[in-house]
């Protein structure tokens, strides 16, 4: 790791006040800077109270994950130290409270005492303490005070009496550290040259969501309060009604996502946001879209489960949920972004592809990705094309069938207010005028009709590039991923490339359907598929191996916290190990069953 | 045909349709002498004479026999899902406030299953009108008992009789503050299309309870018939009290308007929200820019 990366970890309780926000102000003077930030944080499932952490890495280009290991701990209380203490590098720093803790420490860890409960008396502003170690950070880190002031002014300003007292919090950190320690940090932040001219955002991927789906026409949101999804519904309760759209709290997800059915059926391109509980809620009506082929988006930003499990941890559980949910077959489709960045693109193509093929669309982020505050580059907003919805011409001199069959299974919709276009919006199976008929001829017609819509609907993997791909195309080993785990993996494959050893990676965006060719080109001739995923039975893994017959090596991990790059890397080199031992016998072979089964005939 | 961001903007001329001609042509499924008929022929009638357009009235259902009333009716319709007729409606109407919306189903989807939805339709004062035929049982799934279901009664479901206390609709939806209120017999069709006129011109959230037997699964025409009376002269529709103490009257089943007021509704309050806040030239280039560095 050069000096020029950190990791910090800033560690307390929340009762006291303030770990999240030093943290984010913190990395966001960072980013201002001109600095690469990204961040993580664990808060409690407690109200008031309990202990938080946050955690940055801050480099000149950008990161792509949390960090195996800290460069320095700041430490608001004892019990930080103890938590984390562990986890510091030799060679690395404790910034701690010395008014709190009394730690002893090994040699190599340079360690700096900043008094914080004096210094705050001192001001007379006890719960200035989180600002005062802010500005004693800056010092130690060589970083500018304007542009602190400047980031203090812009997070914490509401209120010009308090921002004074930060102000001058701020001041008391970077002055004590000015006139009381003379020892120089052993790293030191320092920008790319012009890196500061660049357009570059500081968010969380809910905020990128947010502002895709806006992008994305959204002008119709209800929602349901859920951790750690509501922020959607905060951000675009505050900016729909200024781009003309709604945004309503419902009394329940059922309703939240009912709401959302009645928007689209009037046209409006409309979005629900929720997590794994809600979602859960959600089934039926999600059957009910499929069926009366009404386009909208659920997001369901993943948190550790089942029922209320860890709602502030990371899973990637609910696949199966998505992919499975509803009674009976009710073709849908499920996209699932990889980064903060991803989140504006995805939510896009999400709505695009929901309006196109008139079918629900479940968008699958995570608690990790969802939460983490990181700078990535400025949108692209040319690269924002919309996809209209196809409607009904009422001057074409045609009776209306809402369900009329065609080549590409989607037929025209009309909306409320055209005349001649009455139809019924129907959860029974219909007719092509939506007439309730159970007859197997319209059953029949109607089932490929629906399921035809999507199948279509895969071929767009290819033009909207819904995947990544990387590493070298020829190795024996590759990684199958999804979601925010692509992280740690770039960065483990990274340090497996350096020591010589070959990984490709696929990483894919529409979860469901599958888009059998490119993956079945791409796992076709390798040795060994390593399935990294943040659940308890490998959901992806499961599917992959079912649908195309071969074994996977699945990667699991469920506790709650993303990969780390070390474990990631630590998989890789187990099954280089292994592959080189048993160089005749691979270590994935092709299951024994024939080609073309009856079974996998039947499902496609 | 079509479409930008927004659903395009309609212009609605009178209509000048005989009730006749509101019929889909689809017969409806009800059993003969279904109370829905009744209800059906009433509406029809109500909306010929208020002069709706087709093509502006969305009527919205979730699951049962009287569920399927929109496919009756030559007019954009949402059979939906059981209990979830109402924010669906809501839905609509927010996305959509030029259109009129009615929203009709049982007592099982109103009462049970979509109960929840009810008192916040209430405290949104959304422009929907809600007709609830209630005829005291499940049809659909044949004769199980519903929350209307009066103590005691031996049904499928209930082999030695309920024990439950029925539900008071009209009790709960004036306590919860809704803004119209009224009560209707499907055997009465001069008076329940006057009432649904009056529910539909409403601005804002109307509940008409319209008692409507099931001659399969619990005959009521007689029962009702004994019970049902018009609200006396002097009750004052504008007086919550008074409509409190006829709508807690249980041996009497009190016909007519039992409450109404003038109230802002979700519409114009979020319309009047959206202005304030609405900014020219505002977008997502303005939204990206709050989170540049």
């Amino acid at each position: 790791m050069s000096s020029n990366t950190l990791t910090v970890r800033v560690g307390g309780d929340s009762a006291a006040g303030g770990i999240v926000t030093t943290g984010e102000v913190f990395a966001r003077i960072a980013a201002y800077a001109g600095l690469e930030v990204y961040t993580t944080r664990t808060i409690p499932a407690e109200i008031k109270g309990g202990h938080v952490m946050f955690q940055m890495r801050i480099a000149p280009t950008q990161v792509w994950s949390q960090g195996d290991e800290l460069d320095m701990l700041v430490a608001f209380d004892q019990e930080s130290i103890d938590r984390y203490f562990a986890m510091v590098r030799s060679g690395g720093i404790l910034v701690y409270n010395s008014n709190d803790s009394k730690p002893s420490m090994p040699d190599g860890i340079t360690q700096y005492a900043l008094p914080l409960n004096e210094l705050a008396k001192g001001i007379n502003f006890q719960r200035g303490r989180n600002i005062i170690t802010i500005g004693a950070l800056v010092k130690l880190f060589g970083l500018s005070f304007e542009t602190a002031t400047d980031v203090v002014e812009r997070q914490l300003g509401r209120k010009k009496e308090l921002l004074d007292q930060n102000l001058l919090a701020l001041k008391t950190g970077y002055e004590y550290v000015e006139q009381n320690i003379t020892q120089t940090a052993p790293y030191h932040l320092q920008a790319r040259a012009g890196a500061t001219k660049e357009e570059r955002l500081v968010l969380s991927g809910n905020q990128a969501l947010s502002v895709g789906a806006i992008a994305a026409g959204c002008r119709f949101f209800a929602g349901y309060p859920i951790t750690p999804a509501s922020d959607i519904m905060e951000f675009l309760a505050a900016e729909l009604p200024r781009v003309g759209g709604t945004m309503i709290q419902a009394e329940d997800e059922m309703a939240a996502l009912a709401m959302v059915l009645g928007a689209a059926y009037g046209g409006a391109r409309a979005m629900t946001s929720t997590s794994g509980p809600g979602l859960a809620l959600m089934q039926e009506l999600i059957g009910h879209a499929a069926m009366t082929e009404l386009p909208v988006v659920i997001v369901d930003v993943q948190r550790a489960g089942p029922s209320t499990g860890m709602p502030t941890k990371v899973t990637q559980g609910d696949l199966r949920m998505s992919v499975f949910g509803t009674n009976d077959d009710a073709p849908h489709i499920v996209l699932a972004p990889v980064s903060v960045e991803d989140n504006f693109y995805q939510i896009i193509h999400a709505f695009n592809l929901a309006e196109k093929y008139q079918v629900p669309v479940i968008f699958l982020s995570d608690q990790d990705m969802s939460v983490r505050m990181q700078t990535i580059p400025a949108f692209d907003l040319s690269r924002v094309k919309l996809e209209p919805r196809l409607l009904w011409d009422p001057d074409g001199g045609e009776k209306y069938q809402r369900y009329k069959d065609t080549p590409n299974g989607v037929s025209p919709m009309s909306l409320p207010g055209m005349k001649g276009g009455q139809y019924v919006a129907e959860g029974l199976e219909h007719n092509a005028e939506g007439e309730p008929n159970y007859d197997l001829e319209w059953r029949t017609t109607n089932m490929e009709k629906r399921a035809r819509k999507v199948r279509l609907a895969v071929q767009e993997v290819e033009a909207l590039k819904l995947y990544e791909r990387f590493g070298d195309p020829d190795a024996e080993i590759c990684i199958l991923g999804w979601g925010s785990t692509i992280g740690p993996v770039m960065e483990a494959v990274e340090r497996a490339q350096a020591e010589g050893i070959k990984v490709a990676v696929l990483y894919i965006k529409m979860i469901y359907p599958l888009h059998h060719a490119l993956i079945e080109e791409f796992i076709a001739k390798r040795k060994a598929i390593i399935v990294p995923e943040l659940n308890y039975v490998g959901q992806l893994a499961r599917m992959i191996q079912a649908e195309f017959w071969r074994e996977v090596i699945s990667l699991r991990k469920f506790g709650g916290t993303p990969f780390k790059t070390r474990e990631v890397y630590d998989e890789i080199m187990r099954v280089h190990a292994e592959l080189k031992k048993s160089a005749k016998k691979p270590v994935a072979k092709k299951v024994t069953a024939k080609k073309g089964a009856p079974q996998k005939k039947a499902r496609r | 045909m079509v479409m930008t961001l927004e659903p395009p903007k309609f212009k609605f001329e009178p209509a000048t349709l005989a009730p006749n001609e509101y019929k889909s042509g689809l017969p409806p499924v009800w059993c003969p002498g279904c109370g829905d008929y009744g209800v059906l022929a009433s509406f029809l009638r109500a909306i010929s004479e208020l002069r709706i357009p087709r093509e502006q009235l969305a009527i919205v259902s979730g699951i049962g026999c009287s569920s399927r009333f929109p496919a009756f009716v030559e007019a954009y319709g949402f059979h939906g899902t059981h209990g979830r007729a109402l924010p669906i409606a809501a839905g609509i109407k927010m996305a959509r406030p030029d259109l009129v919306v009615v929203t009709v189903g049982g007592d099982g989807d109103a009462f049970s299953i979509g109960m929840g939805h009810i008192p916040h339709a209430i405290r949104r004062n959304m422009d929907i009108a809600y007709i609830v035929m209630d005829n005291e049982i499940y049809g659909l799934t044949k004769g199980q008992p519903s929350p209307t279901s009066p103590v005691g009664i031996e049904k499928k479901a209930s082999p030695y009789g309920t024990v439950e206390r029925p539900i008071n609709p009209l009790q709960l939806a004036i306590s919860c503050g809704a803004t119209w209120v009224a009560r209707g017999f499907s055997s009465k069709p001069k008076e329940l299309g006057e009432l649904i006129k009056a529910a539909i011109q409403h601005k804002g959230f109307s509940l008409l309870q319209v008692l409507s037997p099931c001659v399969t699964f619990y005959d009521t025409y007689d029962h009702f018939k004994s019970i049902a009376k018009p609200l006396p002269a002097e009750h004052n529709p504008h007086d919550r009290l008074s409509a409190l103490k006829y709508a807690m009257e249980e041996e009497t089943q009190y016909l007519g308007l039992f409450y109404q007021e003038e109230s802002a509704t979700f519409d114009d309050g979020y319309a009047a929200m959206r202005a304030r806040v609405t900014k020219p030239d505002y977008g997502v280039r303005e939204i990206m820019e709050k989170y540049m560095r």
